[in-house]
C-alpha cells in the first residue's frame, strides 16, 4: 500500500472477470481480512463479522427473555399459584418486555441490515466501519449492564415503560430503576449510531446505478427506520436522564409534591415508544418484501406504493402516540385525533399486505421452509393489525387497554412481525452467510411448532383479554372464568419455545454439516447473490452497475434492455477502498477510503461502561476517569490519518 | 442488452473537499441533538402549561448577562466562520489559527457569563418544576458547549501541526458544524426561556 | 369481568362497537387467510428445484392493491365514524348526576368518600361502593401515591387515576347486582389484588344503605367484644378509622362498617370469620407487601379482635 496518496487519481480501468468466479482475489482479500484469533475479534470492523455478533447476541437475549417468559406462564398456568413471589414476578415481567424490545427486536434486525447492506447496495463495507463495531459493542456493554442487576436481586420491577411516581425514588428507592434508567441511555448510543451510519451509508456508498427506486425494501424499511430512531430515541434518553436526575439529584420533573407531572414522562415515552415499535418492524417487513418474492417466483407487486407505504407508515407512527394513554384523562378533541389517526396509520399496511397477497396469487410459490415463515407471517400481521384497530378505536380502547387484550395484540405484532421474518430470513440468507444449507427437515418441524404452539399460546390471550383480565397480574382469583384459557396458553408458550430450541438445533447442525451452497441457491435477483457463499470478506471484487432493481433477473425479464454490469467496473484494491456515489443519482464520485481493524471502538465502548457503572454507583471517581477515557477514545479514534486521506498534502497552511 | 458501463473519470481519494463522509455524519449527529433539544423545549412549555402561576419563578429571568452573552456566542461563531472561509479555504494558516483561538476564546467566555447567571439566580435546581426545568434545559446546553471547547481546542491543535489545507480540512468544516448548531439551539433555548415570558 | 355484555349507558354503546369491530376483525382474519391459503396453494410449484422453476413477470397485481386497499379504507373510514359517534355518547352522563364519589387510590386499596351537600351526610367507606340502579354517579379520581386505574367493565371503561390531577368519569347501572372491578394500571407489589366492587341497588335499597353508613359503630356490649375494641384501639387505631371511637388512622380503609363488604384486602379473601382471622393476624401471608404489618397476636387476643370487628355492620 502506498504511504502517499495524491489527490488526483484516476478510477482504474476495470479488469474483466468471468462470471463464475469462485477464485478468490487474494490482494483483496489481504487487504480486507481482519487480523485471526482474539485480535480480530476484538478489532474486526468487518460489517459482516458485526452483523453476525449482532443477530448472535439478540438470540441470546430472546432466549433469556424467553426463558423468563416459560417462568411466568408457569406461574400463570392456574389461580393462585405461589410459584414466584411479587417482587420476582414484578421483576420478570419488566426484564422480559425490556429484553424483547430493546435487547432482542431491535438488534436483531441491525444485525440483518448491517450484515446485508453493503451486499445489497454493492458496496464494499458501510460508510463507518469503526462506528459500526461501536454500535455493536454498546449493545452488549449495555445488555450485560441491565442484566448485571438479575443476581444481585436488583432488577428493574416498574415494567418495561417504567411510570413515575411507582418508578420514582419514592416508591421505588433502591438501585433496581436506575438500572433501568441508566442501561436505556447507554442503549440508545448504540441505536443512534447505528441509525446515523445506516443513513449515511444510503446517500453515500451506494453502487452506481443503484438510485433510489432500485433499492431493496429492506433498505427502505432500515432506512425509515433509522431516520425515526434519531428523531425519536432522544425522547426516551431525555425521559430516563430527567427522572434520574429526580431520582438521585433531587429535581422535580415527576415528582408531584412539587407540582411535577407523571404524564410528562408518558409523553415523553410514547412519543419514543409509538415510533419505536414501527422501528422495530419495518425492516422486518423489508426482509419479507425481498425474499418472498424469490420464492414466488417473480418480483414484488407494487414496489412503488410498498416503499411509499414504508415510508407514510414510519411519519404518522409519529402522530399515534397519545394511544397509548387513552385513559389518563385527556381531552376528548385529543382522543378523537390520536383515534382517526390510529386507525388511518393502518392503510399503508394495508397495501403492505395486499401486494404480498397479490405477489403470492400471481406468482410460483415454492414451499420451502423460508417461504413458510414469510408468508405465515402475514396472516400473523393482519391478526396483530385489526386487534390493534380495536384497541385504536378509542371508546372501546377504555375496555381493552391494559388487559390480556393488548397483550395478544402486541405479541402478535412482535412476534408475528418481527420474529417469524427474522426466523424466515435467517433461513433465507444462511446459505450467503456461512456457505451452507439450513434443513428443509428439521425445517418443517421447526415452522409448525412455532406457528401453531405461538397461536395456541396467543390467539386465547385475546379471548381473556376480553373476559376481563387484566395485566401484569402476578396471579389471579379462582373463579373468573380464566383458569382453563391460562392453561392453555401456557402449553402454547412451551411449545412455541420447542418451536425456538428446534430452529437453533438446526442452526448449529446445518452451519456445521448442511449442504454446501453455491453463490445463488434460491436463484434470487438481487446483489448479494453475485457473489460467492460464504461472502468474501471484500464483498465484491468489482465494484457493481446496476441497472435495475433485479440484476440477476434482468435476461429473464427484459423490462429493459439495459443490463447490470457485475464483471466489469472498477476494481479498486489500491487499499481499503470503496466507492462513494453521489446522492440523487448514484454516480460515482469519490474513492473512500476505509479504516481496518481497530481497538478504538471497543475502548470507547468500554470508557462509556465505565461511566454507567460510576453513575449506578453513585462514584464521581469512578464517573470522571469513564469521561475522561471517553475523551481520549475519541481523539484517538478521531485522530487525522494520512492512509485515510484525511490529511492536507500541502504545506501552506 | 448492453451492460453498463462507467465513463473513465477521475475520482478524487478521501476527504477531499465537501465530500467527506464524516460530512454527512455531523449532519446526522446535528439531526439527533436538535430532538433532545425539541423534546427538552416540549418538557419546559408542558410543565408550563400545568404550573399554577409563578412561572417563571421570579419573573421573566434577566437579561443582564444573557442577552450580551447570546452575543459573544454569535461572534464566536463568526470567527470560526471567518477561519474556516478566510483560513483554511484560501490556505492562510495565520487566519485560521486566529480565528479558531478566538472562537475558543470566546466560548469560553461563555461558559463563564452563564456560570455567574446560574451563580445569582434566586432558585435552584431543586426550586419546583421551575427550577429544574431551566438549569437542566441551560444545563444541556452548556454541556454541548463545552464538548464544543474540546473540539475547537483540537482543531486548533490539529491546525497548528499543519494536518490541513486548502481541500483536505474535514475536521475543520463538520467542526464548524456543529458548533453553529450549538449557536443556534442557544438563540432558540433563549427566545424560548428568555423572551417568550417576556410577550405576555 | 367481561365487557362484552355490559349494564349501563356508560358501556352499552362502546359494547355494541366492540361487538361490531370484533365481528369485522374476525371476518378481516378469515377473508385474508382464507385468501393467503388460496394462492399458496393453488399454483404451488411441485418441484423442489428452484432454479428450473421460471421467472414470470404477468400484470394485474396492482389492482389487488388498488381494491384491497380501497375496501380496508371504507372499512376504516366507517369504523371511525362509528368510534366518534360512541365517544360522543359516552362522553358524559346524559342527565346531571345524582351525586358525586370522591375516589382515592391507594396502594392497594380505594378508598370512597360519598359526597352530599350537607357534610352530615358524607361518610368514607372502602373498596365496595353502592350506587342506586337508574340514576347517573360522578366519580371524581383522585391519585395518592402511584398511578392506579379504576375500572368495572360491566358498567364503564377504565379511567386512569394519577396523583396530582383529579379526573372525573361517571357510571350508571340499569340493573341490581354486584359488579366486580380490578385496578389496571400495574402500581407495585400487590397490583394484582386490589379489586373493587360496585353493587347496584334498588333506589330504596340504596337509602337504606346510605343511611346505615352513616351511623357510627355500635359501642360494644359484651365482655369479649369490649375487650376486642380496647385491643382494636391500641393495635389497629393508629391505622384504620372507626366512626364513634377513638380509632382515627387514615392509613388503611375506614372499618367502621367493615361487615357489610364481601371480601377483604380489596377483594383478596373472602370477609368470613376464618379468613378475617387470619388477616388480621398475618396480613402478610395473605397479600404479601400490603402496608399492614403482621401482628401476630395471643390466641385469645386474635378471638377477641376478631369479635369486635365483626359488630361492625
Amino acid at each position: 500500500m502506498e504511504n502517499v496518496l495524491k489527490d488526483t487519481e484516476a478510477g482504474r480501468v476495470p479488469r474483466t472477470v468471468s462470471e463464475s468466479e469462485t477464485v478468490i482475489d487474494p490482494k483483496l482479500k489481504a487487504i480486507w481480512e481482519t487480523a485471526p484469533g482474539i485480535r480480530g475479534i476484538l478489532s474486526s470492523v468487518d460489517h459482516k463479522r458485526i452483523g453476525i455478533r449482532y443477530i448472535v447476541t439478540a438470540f441470546v437475549f430472546l432466549i433469556a427473555g424467553g426463558i423468563e417468559a416459560l417462568i411466568m406462564r408457569l406461574q400463570l398456568a392456574h389461580s393462585d399459584l405461589k410459584i414466584l413471589s411479587p417482587e420476582a414476578y414484578n421483576q420478570l415481567f419488566t426484564m422480559h418486555g425490556f429484553t424483547m424490545i430493546f435487547l432482542y427486536a431491535g438488534p436483531v434486525l441491525s444485525g440483518f441490515s448491517n450484515y446485508l447492506w453493503p451486499l445489497l447496495l454493492g458496496s464494499r463495507d458501510m460508510a463507518f466501519p469503526r462506528l459500526n463495531a461501536l454500535s455493536y459493542w454498546i449493545f452488549l456493554l449495555a445488555g450485560l449492564f441491565l442484566y448485571a442487576s438479575f443476581p444481585l436481586g436488583l432488577a428493574p420491577d416498574a415494567g418495561w415503560f417504567n411510570y413515575p411516581p411507582l418508578s420514582g425514588k419514592d416508591y421505588n428507592p433502591g438501585p433496581n430503576i436506575d438500572f433501568y434508567l441508566l442501561g436505556l441511555i447507554f442503549l440508545g448510543i448504540s441505536t443512534t449510531v447505528g441509525s446515523a451510519n445506516f443513513l449515511v451509508s444510503l446517500l453515500r456508498t451506494r453502487a452506481p446505478g443503484m438510485s433510489i427506486n432500485r433499492l431493496p425494501i429492506l433498505v427502505w424499511g432500515t432506512l425509515t427506520a433509522s431516520i425515526g430512531n434519531l428523531l425519536a430515541v432522544p425522547a426516551v434518553s431525555l425521559a430516563c436522564v430527567l427522572l434520574f436526575t429526580d431520582r438521585q439529584f433531587g429535581t422535580h420533573f415527576f415528582d408531584v409534591e412539587a407540582h411535577g407531572q407523571p404524564l410528562l414522562w408518558q409523553h415523553l415515552f410514547w412519543m419514543f415508544g409509538h415510533p419505536w415499535v414501527y422501528a422495530i418492524v419495518l425492516p422486518a417487513l423489508g426482509i419479507v418484501s425481498d425474499a418472498l418474492p424469490t420464492f414466488c417466483r417473480r418480483p414484488l407487486v407494487g414496489y412503488t406504493p410498498v416503499a411509499l407505504a414504508t415510508v407514510a407508515t414510519m411519519i404518522v407512527g409519529f402522530g399515534v402516540w397519545l394511544h397509548h394513554m387513552f385513559a389518563t384523562g385527556m381531552p376528548v378533541l385529543s382522543l378523537a385525533f390520536f383515534s382517526a389517526a390510529s386507525l388511518v396509520i393502518t392503510i399503508p399496511s394495508a397495501v403492505s399486505t395486499f401486494a404480498w397477497i397479490a405477489t403470492i396469487w400471481t406468482g410460483k410459490p415454492v414451499l420451502t421452509t423460508p417461504f413458510l415463515f414469510l408468508s405465515s407471517f402475514i396472516i400473523l400481521f393482519v391478526i396483530g393489525g385489526v386487534s390493534g384497530v380495536m384497541t385504536g378505536a378509542v371508546p372501546f380502547d377504555f375496555q381493552l387497554t391494559d388487559t390480556y387484550f393488548v397483550v395478544a395484540h402486541l405479541h402478535y405484532v412482535l412476534i408475528g412481525i418481527n420474529v417469524f421474518p427474522v426466523i424466515g430470513g435467517i433461513y433465507y440468507w444462511f446459505p450467503k452467510m456461512t456457505g451452507r444449507l439450513m434443513s428443509e427437515r428439521i425445517g418443517r418441524w421447526n415452522f409448525w411448532t412455532m406457528f401453531l404452539g405461538f397461536n395456541i399460546g396467543f390467539f386465547p390471550m385475546h379471548i381473556v383479554g376480553l373476559m376481563g383480565m387484566p395485566r401484569r397480574i402476578y396471579t389471579y382469583a379462582p373463579g373468573l372464568g380464566w383458569d382453563t384459557i391460562n392453561l392453555i396458553t401456557t402449553l402454547g408458550a412451551f411449545a412455541f419455545a420447542i418451536g425456538v430450541l428446534l430452529f437453533l438445533i438446526n442452526v448449529f447442525l446445518s452451519a456445521r454439516s448442511g449442504k454446501l451452497a453455491g453463490p445463488n441457491p434460491w436463484d434470487a435477483p438481487t446483489l448479494e447473490w453475485s457473489v460467492p457463499s460464504p461472502a468474501p470478506v471484500y464483498n465484491f471484487a468489482i465494484i457493481p452497475v446496476v441497472a435495475s432493481r433485479h440484476p440477476l433477473w434482468e435476461d429473464r425479464l427484459n423490462e429493459s434492455p439495459e443490463r447490470s454490469s457485475l464483471t466489469r467496473g472498477y476494481l479498486l484494491n489500491q487499499g481499503r477502498e470503496t466507492l462513494a456515489t453521489t446522492v440523487l443519482d448514484a454516480e460515482p464520485d469519490l474513492i473512500l477510503e476505509m479504516p481496518g481493524d481497530s481497538y478504538a471502538p471497543l475502548v470507547l465502548a468500554l470508557a462509556l461502561g465505565v461511566l454507567f457503572v460510576g453513575l449506578i454507583l453513585h462514584s464521581a471517581l469512578c464517573t470522571g476517569l469513564g469521561g475522561i477515557a471517553i475523551v481520549i477514545a475519541i481523539l484517538v479514534w478521531l485522530w487525522p490519518q494520512r492512509r485515510l486521506g484525511q490529511v492536507g498534502e500541502a504545506t501552506h497552511v | 442488452m448492453s451492460e453498463l458501463a462507467l465513463r473513465e473519470v477521475r475520482l478524487p481519494i478521501g476527504s477531499f473537499g465537501r465530500k467527506s463522509s464524516g460530512w454527512y455524519g455531523v449532519w446526522t449527529l446535528v439531526l439527533t441533538e436538535a430532538a433532545i433539544f425539541a423534546y427538552l423545549l416540549f418538557s419546559y412549555f408542558y410543565l408550563a402549561s400545568q404550573a399554577n402561576g409563578d412561572w417563571p419563578m421570579g419573573g421573566p429571568p434577566s437579561l443582564k448577562l444573557a442577552a450580551p452573552n447570546t452575543l459573544v456566542l454569535l461572534l464566536s461563531s463568526a470567527a470560526l466562520i471567518w477561519a474556516e472561509r478566510s483560513g483554511a479555504r484560501q490556505g492562510k494558516r495565520w487566519q485560521l489559527l486566529s480565528g479558531l483561538g478566538a472562537s475558543f476564546v470566546l466560548g469560553v467566555v461563555f461558559v463563564f457569563v452563564q456560570l455567574r447567571e446560574w451563580q445569582a439566580k434566586s432558585f435552584s435546581i431543586h426550586s419546583g418544576t421551575y427550577g429544574s426545568s431551566y438549569f437542566i434545559v441551560t444545563g444541556f446546553h452548556l454541556a454541548h458547549v463545552i464538548v464544543g471547547l474540546l473540539l475547537l481546542l483540537t482543531l486548533f491543535f490539529w491546525a497548528l501541526r499543519g494536518l490541513f489545507d486548502r481541500e483536505r480540512h474535514a475536521p475543520l468544516t463538520i467542526g464548524a458544524i456543529y458548533w453553529h448548531f450549538v449557536d443556534v439551539v442557544w438563540l432558540i433555548v433563549f427566545t424560548a426561556l428568555y423572551l417568550v415570558p417576556r410577550l405576555r | 369481568m367481561t365487557y362484552m355484555r355490559t349494564f349501563g349507558p356508560a358501556a352499552d354503546p362502546v359494547t355494541s362497537l366492540g361487538w361490531g369491530l370484533t365481528v369485522i376483525c374476525s371476518l378481516v382474519i378469515l377473508i385474508i387467510a382464507g385468501l393467503l391459503l388460496t394462492a399458496t396453494l393453488r399454483a404451488r410449484a411441485t418441484t423442489a428445484a428452484i432454479s428450473s422453476i421460471p421467472i414470470v413477470h404477468p400484470g394485474g397485481g396492482l389492482r389487488w392493491i388498488v381494491i384491497g386497499t380501497g375496501v380496508s379504507t371504507a372499512v376504516l373510514f366507517g369504523l371511525v365514524i362509528w368510534t366518534m359517534f360512541t365517544l360522543a355518547a359516552i362522553a358524559s352522563s346524559p342527565e346531571p348526576p345524582a351525586f358525586t364519589i370522591e375516589i382515592r387510590a391507594h396502594q392497594w386499596w380505594w378508598e370512597a368518600r360519598y359526597l352530599n351537600d350537607s357534610s352530615d351526610r358524607t361518610f368514607v367507606t372502602a373498596n365496595e361502593l353502592h350506587i342506586p340502579v337508574g340514576s347517573p354517579v360522578q366519580l371524581k379520581l383522585i391519585g395518592d401515591d402511584v398511578i392506579h386505574s379504576f375500572w368495572i367493565p360491566a358498567l364503564a371503561g377504565k379511567t386512569d387515576v394519577i396523583p396530582g390531577q383529579t379526573n372525573l368519569a361517571w357510571i350508571e347501572a340499569n340493573t341490581v347486582g354486584t359488579y366486580r372491578g380490578q385496578c389496571t394500571e400495574y402500581c407495585g407489589a400487590q397490583h394484582a389484588h386490589m379489586a373493587e366492587f360496585v353493587i347496584a341497588d334498588s333506589a330504596p335499597d340504596f337509602k337504606a344503605w346510605w343511611d346505615r353508613q352513616l351511623i357510627d359503630a355500635e359501642v360494644p356490649s359484651l365482655d369479649a367484644t369490649t375487650r376486642g375494641e380496647a385491643i382494636f384501639l391500641a393495635r389497629c387505631g393508629a391505622c384504620h378509622t372507626v366512626r364513634g371511637t377513638g380509632a382515627g388512622g387514615i392509613v388503611g380503609p375506614d372499618l367502621t362498617h367493615v361487615m357489610s363488604r364481601h371480601t377483604l384486602g380489596a377483594g383478596t379473601v373472602p370477609n368470613e370469620r376464618e379468613s378475617l382471622r387470619a388477616w388480621i393476624n398475618n396480613a402478610q401471608a395473605v397479600k404479601p407487601g400490603s402496608r399492614m404489618p403482621r401482628l401476630d397476636l395471643p390466641p385469645q387476643d386474635l378471638d377477641a379482635v376478631t369479635a369486635y370487628v365483626e359488630t361492625l355492620k
